[in-house]
């Protein structure tokens, strides 16, 4: 395994010289690419016979809002208990009426992410591709070198708007026929804009402002876990929690 | 004289054939399918962004009813992605539990595949056959996780308990007589073990059964052979995998190619057809079950001999035990934590896929170091598999249609998400 990661790792760079962000991920190798040149490294990925890669696994979009947001108001304890935490408008408590407003990011918010694979030589890449403006994302489509990514991209726009240019049937896919939104960006609210009921004086089916409250059971937390620190030193860790400070017996 | 024009018809979304909520707007010429344009989404929950508000282990339930007819191979990837992200050790006993529960799922898989199909199309008896053998696994599943689909039994860091000891048995009552439950619990008076070593005794016979009615059948084959020919290029592009890549003639398994768990270590082969058509596809599923039960009786044997823990002794990540919990102060605040908060994950993307039943099923997750995923992404193995139904129905008959659902196996839970 390391072997054939490491000789794709060196054909990927030999086939990309210009691009620096070529690195290992874990088990698979992840690469950034611009909007701008995005057909052009997949043909390549797709066509060189030392990468290869012919199949694409999958295909996603990330909304990277609000990235390392938590809903944890508070480090310290106070009298006001648990429900500190949910008092505030995060992703999991929103609701229509009040906005989130969302932090300022010193990135792009909008990521396509495609997944490949190499079946000649086992190996997976991470391609990811900024969408560059935030208010109309915009990518390139991949249809023309793999074909499957059609309803990917569909899904895509569905889910986050993001706009894949030269898509030859851009619709929505998962949501109801006359959605609207994209539900799975980070400002769209949980529980969702509107339902649905059937009046029987109507005699039809009727869309209506949504009647649930949202609520938040565990709010998301970071901590900031020494285990996980490349080079934590021992016992550093012992001011933040209850749970930090217990190290590990069994370990 | 009369202008021809092409006739355009609403397949689903409640129909039988379309294997829960498939909506297909079929443009026709006559009777043959000119454009099929799939409307999917009738079922679509929004699992992945449900995921991304609650605590990592509370969607390995909603992992269950992404494919509801293979619901551990699901969780299996969930985990995998969760493990492949902090690092964990896996207890070898919980990668055997987890191989051997990871096959049953696909025999579970394949036999509601070949009962739905052979419906579909025609063969009436094989579905009764094919639930006669379900409700065994479906048993063992029972007596494992205490829920017969929804199992909620894979862990981050091994499976949430260890096999039971005796395999639970039936009681009389007003459905079943004293005579059928005593019939039933003759083959369970063992262990959990016992009984899985029993059923797979039993279970090449019972795919001889099927084969006997379908193999050779004259309608069958009239009904699959040629019907949705895929070429080994056209599958590639078209993201074809597990089964439906297989029958074209690509030899790709994962648990060969990038083996999780144990898989490295067990015996077992991997058929591949070489028409690409629904033929072939049946071939190389029915050959598929018997190589599951090959795993298997492998799995049972090693699991008899040896003993271990079955869930990481990590208490950051696995909760400690009930008793231990109950008489140290260091147990209960990892219960406490683990309960209240969840874990946290460190701050990373990771890519988990397994050889689901119905092909690769990967999940692509992204943590910014929170207690909730920040991204879970589902890849579906059924989807790019329905995106390619345009494809191979056109030019075949409307009743090919129905076929066509069959062979690639499609469930909507994952589809849809």
């Amino acid at each position: 395994m390391a072997t054939r990661a490491q000789t794709m790792l060196q054909a990927l760079q030999g086939a990309f010289p210009d691009n620096d962000s070529i690195a290992p991920s874990l088990d698979l190798i992840q690469m950034e690419v611009a909007p701008e040149q995005l057909i052009e490294v997949a043909k390549e990925l797709h066509d060189n016979p030392a990468l290869s890669f012919r199949q694409l696994s999958d295909l996603c979009g990330v909304d990277y809002a609000t990235y390392g947001c938590d809903e944890w108001a508070t480090d310290t304890e106070s009298m006001a208990s648990y429900s500190r935490a949910v008092n505030t408008a995060s992703t999991g408590s929103l609701t229509f009426s009040d906005g989130l407003e969302l932090p300022v990011l010193d990135r792009p918010r909008f990521v396509v992410v495609y997944h490949l694979l190499s079946l000649d030589h086992n190996m997976r890449v991470r391609v990811r591709c900024a969408a560059g403006d935030d208010a109309m994302p915009v990518v390139p489509s991949v249809i023309p070198v793999w074909n499957n990514a059609d309803w990917y991209e569909r899904e895509a726009f569905d889910l986050y708007g993001i706009l894949f240019d030269g898509h030859p049937d851009l619709r929505r896919i998962l949501t109801d026929y006359g959605f609207i939104g994209h539900p799975f960006r980070k400002d769209f609210p949980l529980i969702g804009n509107v339902e649905m009921r059937y009046d029987s004086v109507k005699e039809r089916v009727v869309y209506q402002p949504v009647s649930i409250e949202p609520r938040v059971l565990v709010p998301r937390v970071i901590r900031d876990d020494s285990r996980y620190l490349v080079d934590a030193a021992p016992g550093d860790s012992a001011s933040d929690s209850a749970s930090e400070s217990a190290s590990d017996p069994k370990k | 004289m009369p202008e021809i024009r092409n006739y355009t018809l609403n397949f689903g979304p409640q129909h039988p054939a379309a294997h829960g909520v498939l909506r297909l707007v079929l443009e026709m010429d006559g009777e043959v399918v000119e454009r099929a344009d799939p409307h999917i989404g009738l079922l679509h929950r929004g699992t992945e962004k449900l995921a991304e508000s609650k605590p990592y282990n509370q969607t390995i339930g909603y992992m269950d009813r992404l494919d509801y007819v293979s619901m551990m191979c699901n969780e299996h990837g969930y985990v995998m992605a969760i493990e492949k992200l902090l690092g964990v050790e896996v207890p070898l006993r919980a990668q055997y539990i987890r191989v051997m529960f990871d096959e049953i799922t696909r025999i579970l898989n394949h036999l509601m595949w070949l009962g739905a199909h052979g419906l579909d199309i025609g063969a009436m008896t094989v579905f009764l056959y094919c639930f006669r053998e379900r409700e065994d696994l479906m048993d063992c599943y029972e007596a494992v996780s205490g829920a017969r689909l929804h199992a909620t039994y894979y862990r981050p860091g091994g499976v949430a308990r260890d096999l039971p000891a005796q395999m639970p048995q039936y009681e009389s009552s007003r459905f079943t007589s004293k005579s059928a439950a005593a019939r039933l619990n003759e083959r369970r008076q063992g262990s959990m073990l016992d009984f899985i070593d029993d059923f797979v005794q039993r279970f090449p016979g019972y795919v001889d059964e099927y084969e006997t009615l379908l193999t050779d059948n004259r309608i069958w084959k009239q009904r699959t052979v040629g019907i949705g020919v895929v070429t080994p290029e056209r599958a590639l592009q078209l993201g074809f995998t597990g089964p439906m890549l297989r029958g074209s003639g690509i030899e790709w398994d994962l648990r060969k190619k990038q083996p999780y768990e144990v898989y490295d270590q067990l015996d077992f082969d991997i058929p591949v057809g070489t028409n690409g058509d629904s033929y072939d596809r049946y071939l190389v599923r029915i050959e598929e079950m018997r190589q599951s039960n090959r795993i298997i009786q492998q799995c049972v044997e090693w699991l008899r001999s040896n003993q271990g823990p079955v869930l990481t002794e990590d208490h950051k990540i696995a909760p400690p035990r009930r008793d231990e919990m109950k008489g140290d102060m260091e147990s209960l605040i990892h219960h406490f934590k683990l309960f209240t908060e969840g874990f946290c994950l460190p701050e990373g993307e990771a890519y988990a896929a397994v050889e689901h039943p119905k092909g690769e099923f990967g999940c692509y997750l992204v943590s910014d170091g929170a207690n909730k995923p920040y991204r879970l992404k589902v890849r579906a193995a059924g989807f790019p598999h329905l995106a390619a139904l345009d494809e191979m129905a056109r030019g075949h008959m409307l009743s090919d249609v129905v076929a066509l659902i069959g062979t690639q196996d499609i469930v909507f839970g994952e589809i849809d998400r």
